[in-house]
């Protein structure tokens, strides 16, 4: 598909994400703007305060995006999943570059001036207003440039926690190699963003410094019109809070309301629509909180911001619980339900049915010649193989380095570090020949690739469950009932298979999860 | 300043002023007064706390210890914004804001005072044409677009503007070639002659102190070393004085320069 079909197809979701990316940064750059410029003022007349806040702005500014969203979320008010915690997020990256200029604007006005307007009587807020804040103008509109700059860029991570945004794209992009025009429809409006901004704010600086001010009449107006603008925008800016505000008290007040959430890929999205639409056919009102980063879900399932999500029992096991790994799939499922009712009060469901575990992948061509059947069998002739491995796989204590020792497993080259999609595509074209795949990834049969058993059990189960909190199933009894209904109801082909019609198929994941429960019966 | 009471326009009693990070003071024991009408230039080289003196007076800066009174009131007992704006204050270097046009610079004491702005565009314009500027050229130029001696002119229009009692000068006309300086400097005195103002005068030329100042008071490392009206100045055994006086005779010597033309 060229990318002006893509665009054409996709049409009104892009407009949505590149409002939403938009409003992002307006709303949060409008309330960095409000915090920030009275901040830096504050600092220029209480010198003790200068360093230390700051220094605080300064740290802000070094929180890795994704680590500062898993900090808010747990916390009241602020916090939580969508839009909201997005722009606190972004508020706060926002801030170091106004009060930082506000601080050096003001401070650089020629002392002699300065001086001048005490020795003409001007009081305080006199030589704040007239002499201090338009010498200064120039420079801290060059903060605000900075801020919406970074402001349109991490805007895009703000899709993690569910704001949506460009990022959506961008993420499902990232995810999903082959298809670059999702990467393109993200990456290009976030960088015309950013460039429109930087353009348009410079002339705004340019119009406020003083060499500018000999082009008085010109200047005059276009400095009105200029304020004329950042009053409408602080204005839009303002509207969009309070909308979002309201819609937000608005969605509460339904009776029979659940958010569903999910992690940031195809399988998790699926297994959350499915819940999502059996619930809608039972009369509940669902939010969906989908593609969400990281542990995100987790950390938003403990908080009570979605009320359930999917997840696989060795994750929760060796990641959450920080259990070593073990093989037997009944003992991880009973340890992980005891030990997340006593700790975070969630209920684990009953098993899904299929696992998805790290499948050791070879090419089809390759087993059948050399009748590859197990981990065992192909660890005999690796020495003359190279491998392929994604960065999770690679640096988690159930991967690479147990694997290999497990298994003996020694490869010509040292294994290549890379993207777990990439993976796929570098296996089935020669490139590499092995890989750590997903077991339920639905390119496996269409790319003859083939699965080899892990005749060691070296391997934790990865059953996949849903998690869910115990006050939400009090709450809505029928969330029970449905969770009840899908165990043991999907097999590992019937996964491959879902997840093939969305990443190789590229069809929705709603269309798909309509499908599938007509056809269930659910 | 309504010159109905007997006191001194300003008196300086014993005043000193320190900072700490330096560990001798940059002002010490000063003692003088300035009278109704009178000129006083302080006189002194560069460094001995001419403009600090200055900044005492409409306390931009209060004394460390003594007293500077304004019409026998302490500074400290002033309103600092009342007593800024009836005190005319020609900076160093003009100080202009250079964000605003000569007209808002001219006109910004009567506009903090609340004046009506077409009665502030007449005196403007009364001003610049004081100070020798025609306002149709020059009111709407911002100050990066004047020469020196203009911006100096227009530092001193803006220190007339609210028609002060009291008029400070810092070194107003130090940044100008010796012919301007010479035309400005009589233009000056009769101005002040004729308006019947009051001045602080501060220059470290003692031509420019003979031929302006009804008196002169040179400061030396801070302390005042002499304060005697010009005729006296010029015989004066003082031994700052003299050396002061030795560079204008060495200079009359090469210019041919007869005295003082008061
Ligand atoms: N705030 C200050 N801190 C430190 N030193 C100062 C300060 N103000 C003035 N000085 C010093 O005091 C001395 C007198 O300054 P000033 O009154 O400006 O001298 P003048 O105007 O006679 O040249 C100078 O040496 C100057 O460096
Ligand atoms: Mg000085």
């Amino acid at each position: 598909m060229s990318f002006w079909t893509f665009l054409q197809q996709n049409r009104n979701e892009m407009l949505t994400l590149v409002l939403q990316h938009l409003n992002l940064v307006l709303i949060s750059t409008s309330i960095a703007v409000v915090i920030g410029i009275p901040t830096g003022i504050l600092l220029t007349r209480k010198q003790t305060l200068r360093n230390p806040v700051l220094g605080i702005a300064n740290v802000m500014q070094t929180i890795p995006s994704l680590a500062l969203f898993g900090f808010l979320i747990p916390l009241p008010f602020i916090g939580g999943i969508g839009a909201r915690t997005a722009i606190v997020a972004l508020v706060l990256y926002a801030l170091l570059p106004i009060i930082r200029n506000t601080v050096t604007g003001i401070l650089g006005v020629d002392r002699n001036v300065r001086e001048a307007a005490v020795a003409m009587g001007m009081t305080d807020r006199q030589i704040l207003w007239q002499v201090e804040l338009p010498l200064a103008m120039s420079v801290i509109l060059t903060g605000v440039r900075v801020a919406v700059v970074i402001c349109v860029g991490v805007a895009t991570i703000a899709s993690a926690v569910g704001a949506g945004g460009l990022g959506v794209y961008i993420f499902r992009g990232l995810r999903d190699v082959g298809n670059t025009n999702l990467l393109l429809a993200g990456a290009l409006p976030a960088a015309l963003m950013a460039l429109a901004a930087d353009f348009s704010l410079g002339l705004l600086e340019q119009r406020f410094s003083v060499e500018a001010k000999t082009e008085k009449k010109r200047a005059s107006i276009l400095n009105k019109l200029v304020l004329a603008v950042i009053a409408l925008v602080l204005a839009g800016g303002a509207y969009g809070t309070w909308r979002a505000a309201r819609s937000r008290t608005h969605s509460l007040a339904g009776a029979a309301r659940v958010v569903v959430g999910s992690k940031d890929f195809t399988e998790s999205v699926l297994l959350a629509e499915i819940v999502g639409q059996m619930l809608e056919a039972r009369g509940v009102t669902v939010e969906r909180q989908f593609e969400l980063g990281g542990n995100l879900p987790h950390d938003a399932l403990v908080a009570g911001r979605i009320d359930l999500y999917p997840e696989y029992t060795g994750t929760a096991y060796t990641a959450i619980l920080r259990h070593p790994s073990i093989t037997d799939p009944r003992a991880v499922y009973e340890l992980v339900k005891r030990e997340y009712a006593e700790k975070f009060h969630v209920e684990v469901s009953p098993p899904l049915g299929f696992e998805n575990t790290f499948a050791i992948l070879v090419r089809g061509t390759e087993a059948r010649r050399l009748k590859l059947k197990t981990i065992s069998d192909a660890a005999l002739h690796a020495r003359g193989w190279r491998a392929g491995f994604g960065q999770d796989f690679m640096s988690r204590a159930d991967g690479y380095p147990g694997f290999s020792k497990a298994y003996g497993l020694k490869f010509a080259d040292q294994p290549r570090e890379m993207d777990l999609s990439l993976t796929y595509i570098a296996l089935a074209s020669n490139k590499v020949d092995l890989i750590a795949g997903n077991s339920t990834e639905g390119r496996i049969a269409a790319m003859d690739l083939v699965q080899l058993e892990d005749d060691r059990r070296y391997f934790p189960p990865y059953e996949a469950v849903y998690l869910g909190r115990k006050d939400s199933l009090a709450r809505v009894p029928v969330l029970g009932e449905v969770l009840v209904k899908l165990g043991n109801a999907i097999t590992t082909e019937e996964m491959r298979q879902l997840n093939y019609e969305v990443d190789a198929n590229k069809r929705g994941p709603v269309e798909v999860v309509r499908e599938w429960t007509k056809l269930k019966g659910f | 300043m309504t010159g109905v009471d007997n006191n001194p326009l300003v008196e300086f009693r014993d005043v000193s002023y320190s900072v700490p990070s330096l560990s001798s003071p940059i002002i010490s024991d000063l003692d003088f007064t300035v009278e109704q009408g009178e000129i006083l230039v302080l006189l002194g080289e560069s460094g001995c706390g001419k403009t600090t003196t200055l900044k005492l007076v409409n306390r931009v800066l209060t004394p460390t210890s003594g007293q500077v009174l304004i019409e026998g009131k302490p500074t400290t007992e002033w309103d600092p914004i009342r007593l800024r704006r009836r005190t005319g204050y020609v900076i160093q270097d003009a100080g202009l804001f250079p964000h605003f046009t000569v007209e808002r610079n001219v006109g910004l004491v009567p506009s903090l005072e609340g004046w009506e702005s077409t009665r502030v565009k007449e005196r403007v314009i009364e001003l610049l044409s004081l100070v020798g500027l025609d306002a149709d050229r020059f009111a709407q130029r911002f100050p990066r677009e004047l020469s020196g001696g203009q911006r100096q002119r227009v530092g001193v229009a803006r220190a007339l503007a609210a028609d002060p009692p009291l008029l400070l000068l810092d070194e107003p006309f130090g940044a100008l070639d010796p012919l301007r300086r010479a035309s400005l400097q009589r233009e000056f005195g009769e101005l002040t002659r004729r308006l019947h103002k009051s001045a602080i005068f501060v220059t470290h030329d003692l031509r420019e102190a003979l031929r302006l100042g009804s008196r002169i008071a040179l400061v030396h490392a801070g302390r005042l070393a002499l304060i005697e009206t010009p005729e006296n100045f010029l015989n004066s055994n003082e031994e700052h004085a003299r050396a002061y006086l030795e560079t204008l005779q060495l200079r009359d010597d090469e210019e041919g320069f007869t005295g003082g033309n008061r």
